[in-house]
């Protein structure tokens, strides 16, 4: 009836174990009292669950980033304490414990964390920039969302009810497969990839769809904001890059549950094909992840060094040719597992290759700057700091990119180092950039900037202490994922690297006293015009938070600071001769449903309850089916409607607030064809 | 004009630009799909001698078996395609009647790959028998759940095509599970000549 699964599941085994059990359900249950007490149930319901509004599946997928981000911290902030005391002695984790912990904290960190956090800015802001009014498919968005969450909630429930994988984020077998792993650790593993990698293929079609078709009169591919030009690069390359993570990860799911030998070590299976395909996702993941953070940089130094952003068309050019030689370059995460030196240095020249478009990324942000009108708000000050430790971190990333470095190098601490440095700055940063600069667009009111610049602070010393040893173990011949060690010399490494893991969580206590501390004065913090920062492109020329249609009249864009534009020619904030009809799309609870049973699905595969295997495949169908056979799925908004709320933006705004650039003398043109860098 | 008919104008105004939309980004899912199979057939293509002392693909493979399924095939791509110009000329009678002998068809492919694989299984040729069955079992395999879910959208555009007639979002889908039914035609003409003709050669 239940499978494999039985009252030995719940982890009474160790303190440490339970203790997390503990949390994760005390967790729950404040969160659903809270609710209930509330009262906010139906509110949650038909408002923001059941919601296909890009705005609002935006922010829910970043709320499920930022709780993530503190389940994955709280795996980092465990393995760094086990490492600085674990000389000579066991520490207080046992090894399969420790495996666990750090299994999970990268699938967390990459899957749900940095992957919601970019696919919510991208859904809040992308269509704005264009001039949409949602994106192509907003239901099938809202499926994506709730997929993401079920595997999210898999990783969760992992925690409770058995255990979670010991194989490290990638799994690799023979390890991963059922003869080593028996248990239901990697089952957990692979489901929760399975169901959110869905998720995702689906959102990056979607934004493929939307920012094809969906773009306002005016908006030519060279008039896209960088952001978006990012967005773009990166639904490509999810939609060619995570139909290879559902491949592998059937394939090993298929050797696990029905004794298949794609991977196994005897009777036919080849475990180099796994290392192949899951890094031919695997890499162009990586700059999945960085690339929109790099379109978020573009948009803040633009904003803050009040400048045009400099060399726009390379900018662009530097992110087609990143996403092109992302599927490039796999082979470097496993040059010594057998490859033949000519394939070694071919990869190995195309890693380094990659550093050129990113340094023409650098070296343009910095011409940005160059003789700006810098303001130091915190996203900038993100930005700045991004620049300076994202260059360390390409510089070792091509020293790792040449075969006999790599042979020394190999599975040490310095790798760790090396991709920590990549994904901090070069994403993490550019999540948090893009929190403060478009939380005032998503919520209307700013964010505490006191508490952002903190923030900032601790992570920006804390990654430099908790980073830095590692490299120089790595150097010492420190191996990676280390539950104990008999070298007395890296103690005090590891020591400072545990005092920077405790900085990074004073970093992430900050970001929530700024919540806290800019929700209670939110009064004295709205943003009435929509703009808060003087802003260059279409996303800020929106109300803020934007009426549900976005635009109530279709922009006609001129430029590539297409808002800048309007304000100069002082065609901003004017309201149009008369309003018209808008259709949107209605809201459904089919997405939260399919989505809960993609939990169901999984879990009922990791126990080997086939019945409810069955059960929750034959829901989903039908829920499709349903779907499928819709035709009323949308509905109009009547322009009075529109009216009505136009009018009540349009009069809170007073001439104080709104940023009169009509005065104002461009050097060069400021519209139609730009001078790079001016003005 | 009354409003509810200014109304249905506009929805049906947007309700086209969204089909066109929807045609674009199920060409985006098809080119995904074809990753995916792409991936199973290198999969294939590098495990397909590891038989591991098992039976080979010259002991396994029917070409006479796997001709009739092609035949099957591609016969139902063509029946689709003549429901498709039914559709086009408005005859909602011949669309059914197309739509039936391509399900029929499909149906007849799904029957005799389950006779491959039966029979396959019962000769002690399962997929968990070697890396080559396991990546052959997974690889035409997939393209057969790919068949049967085809099989379902026709039985569920049967029904909207009777109910609903052939009103625009019908003949949008319609066209949409061609492209997908036409697809499969063509991941099938790669099994055969990556899986069925080298395997018996």
């Amino acid at each position: 009836m239940l499978g494999r699964l039985t009252i030995e599941a719940i982890p009474l085994y160790s303190w440490v174990a339970m203790g997390g059990a503990a949390v994760t359900v005390c967790g729950g249950l404040a969160v659903f009292l809270l609710i209930t007490y509330l009262r906010a149930w139906k509110v949650l319901w038909t408002d923001w669950l059941t919601s296909v509004d890009h705005k609002k599946i935006g922010i829910m997928y970043v709320v499920l980033a930022l709780v993530m981000l503190v389940r994955g911290f709280v795996d980092a902030l465990m393995m760094r304490a086990q490492q600085a005391i674990a000389l000579n002695s066991e520490g207080y984790l046992p090894p399969e414990h420790f495996e666990q912990i750090f299994s999970s904290h990268g699938t967390i960190m990459i899957f749900f964390v940095a992957m919601p956090f970019l696919t919510g800015l991208i859904n809040i802001i992308v269509p704005q920039q264009i001039g949409a009014r949602d994106v192509a498919f907003p239901f099938l968005n809202s499926v994506s969302l709730w997929l993401t969450a079920a595997g999210a909630g898999l990783v969760l429930v992992s925690l409770v009810v058995g255990k979670f994988s010991t194989a490290g984020w990638t799994g690799y077998p023979p390890y991963s497969g059922v003869e080593f792993s028996p248990g239901v650790g990697v089952d957990y593993w692979l489901w929760a990839l399975i169901v959110s990698g869905v998720g995702s293929t689906a959102s990056g079609i979607n934004f493929i769809v939307t920012i094809v078709k969906n773009r306002c009169p005016g908006m030519t591919y060279m008039r896209m904001p960088l952001f978006t030009w990012t967005a773009l690069c990166i639904s490509v390359l999810i939609a060619f890059a995570f139909p290879a993570l559902t491949v592998v990860a059937a394939q090993l799911t298929l050797d696990r549950t029905l004794g298949f030998h794609f991977f196994t070590n005897g009777d036919g299976g080849n475990m180099m094909l796994f290392a192949n395909l899951i890094w031919i996702w695997g890499h162009p993941e990586v700059y999945i992840l960085i690339l929109p953070a790099f379109g978020i940089f573009s948009e803040v130094v633009a904003t803050f060094s009040r400048k045009r952003l400099f060399g726009y068309k390379s900018l662009v050019y530097a992110t087609a040719c990143i996403a092109i030689l992302s599927f490039t370059v796999w082979l470097h995460h496993f040059f010594t597992m057998g490859s033949s030196a000519n394939v070694n240095a071919v990869f190995g020249i195309a890693t380094m290759i990659i550093a050129v478009p990113t340094g023409v990324k650098i070296f343009d942000w910095m011409f940005t700057m160059y003789r700006g009108r810098i303001e130091f708000h915190p996203s900038m000050v993100y930005t700045i700091g991004f620049m300076v430790t994202f260059v360390i971190g390409g510089v070792t990333g091509v020293l790792l990119a040449l075969p006999p470095a790599d042979y020394l190098m190999h599975n040490s601490t310095f790798l760790v180092a090396h991709f920590h440095n990549m994904l901090i700055p070069g994403a993490l940063f550019g999540y948090f950039a893009g929190l403060n600069y478009w939380f005032p667009k998503a919520f209307g009111f700013k964010l505490d900037a006191k508490w952002g610049i903190r923030s900032f602070w601790f992570w920006f010393i804390g990654f430099y202490l908790a980073f830095m040893p590692l490299y120089v173990l790595g150097f010492m011949g420190m191996s990676r994922r280390m539950e104990h060690y008999a070298d007395p010399n890296w103690q005090p490494y590891l020591i400072v690297a545990a005092l920077g893991a405790l900085c990074i969580l004073c970093g992430i206590i900050c970001i929530g006293v700024q919540l806290y501390v800019s929700a209670k004065n939110w009064g004295s913090a709205r943003d009435v015009t929509g703009d808060p920062w003087n802003g260059r492109t279409l996303d800020w020329a929106t109300s803020s938070p934007p009426a549900p249609y976005n635009f109530a009249v279709l922009p006609e864009v001129r430029d590539v600071d297409a808002f800048h534009d309007m304000k100069i020619h002082g065609t901003a904030y004017r309201p149009p001769a008369h309003y018209e009809d808008i259709v949107m799309p209605r809201k459904s609870g089919l997405g939260p449903v399919i989505g809960a049973m993609a939990f169901v699905l999984g879990f009922a595969f990791v126990w080997y309850i086939w019945w409810l295997v069955a059960l929750s495949l034959v829901l989903i169908l039908i829920c499709i089916g349903i779907r499928a056979c819709d035709d009323d799925t949308d509905f109009v908004m009547p322009a009075a409607e529109v009216a009505r709320i136009e009018a009540a933006h349009l009069a809170q705004i007073t001439p104080v607030d709104m940023h009169d650039m009509r005065d104002f003398e461009p050097r060069g043109a400021a519209s139609g064809t730009p001078l790079a860098g001016r003005a | 004009m009354s409003e509810t008919t200014m109304n249905e104008d506009l929805l049906e105004h947007e309700e086209r630009k969204s089909l066109e939309s929807r045609e674009f980004g199920f060409w985006v899912y098809l080119m995904t799909d074809a990753i995916i199979f792409a991936l199973l057939f290198a999969s294939y293509v590098v495990l397909s001698k590891n038989s591991a002392a098992g039976p080979t693909s010259k002991d396994v493979f029917d070409l006479s078996h796997t001709a009739g399924e092609t035949a099957l095939l591609l016969f139902s791509s063509l029946t689709f395609g003549l429901a498709t110009i039914a559709m086009s000329l408005g005859q909602t009678g011949r669309v059914v009647q197309w739509l039936f002998v391509t399900l029929a068809l499909g149906l007849g492919f799904l029957a005799m790959e389950m006779i491959e694989f039966s029979g396959m299984i019962g000769q002690g040729a399962g997929p968990e028998t070697s890396g080559f069955l396991s990546a052959f079992f997974t690889l035409v395999g997939t393209h057969g759940l790919h068949v049967a879910f085809g099989v379902i959208g026709i039985c569920v555009m049967i029904g909207q095509v009777l109910v609903k007639g052939l009103t625009i979002p019908v003949r949008s889908r319609l066209f949409r599970l061609g492209l997908f039914w036409h697809f499969l035609d063509i991941v099938w003409i790669g099994i055969f000549s990556v899986v069925y003709l080298p395997g018996v050669m």
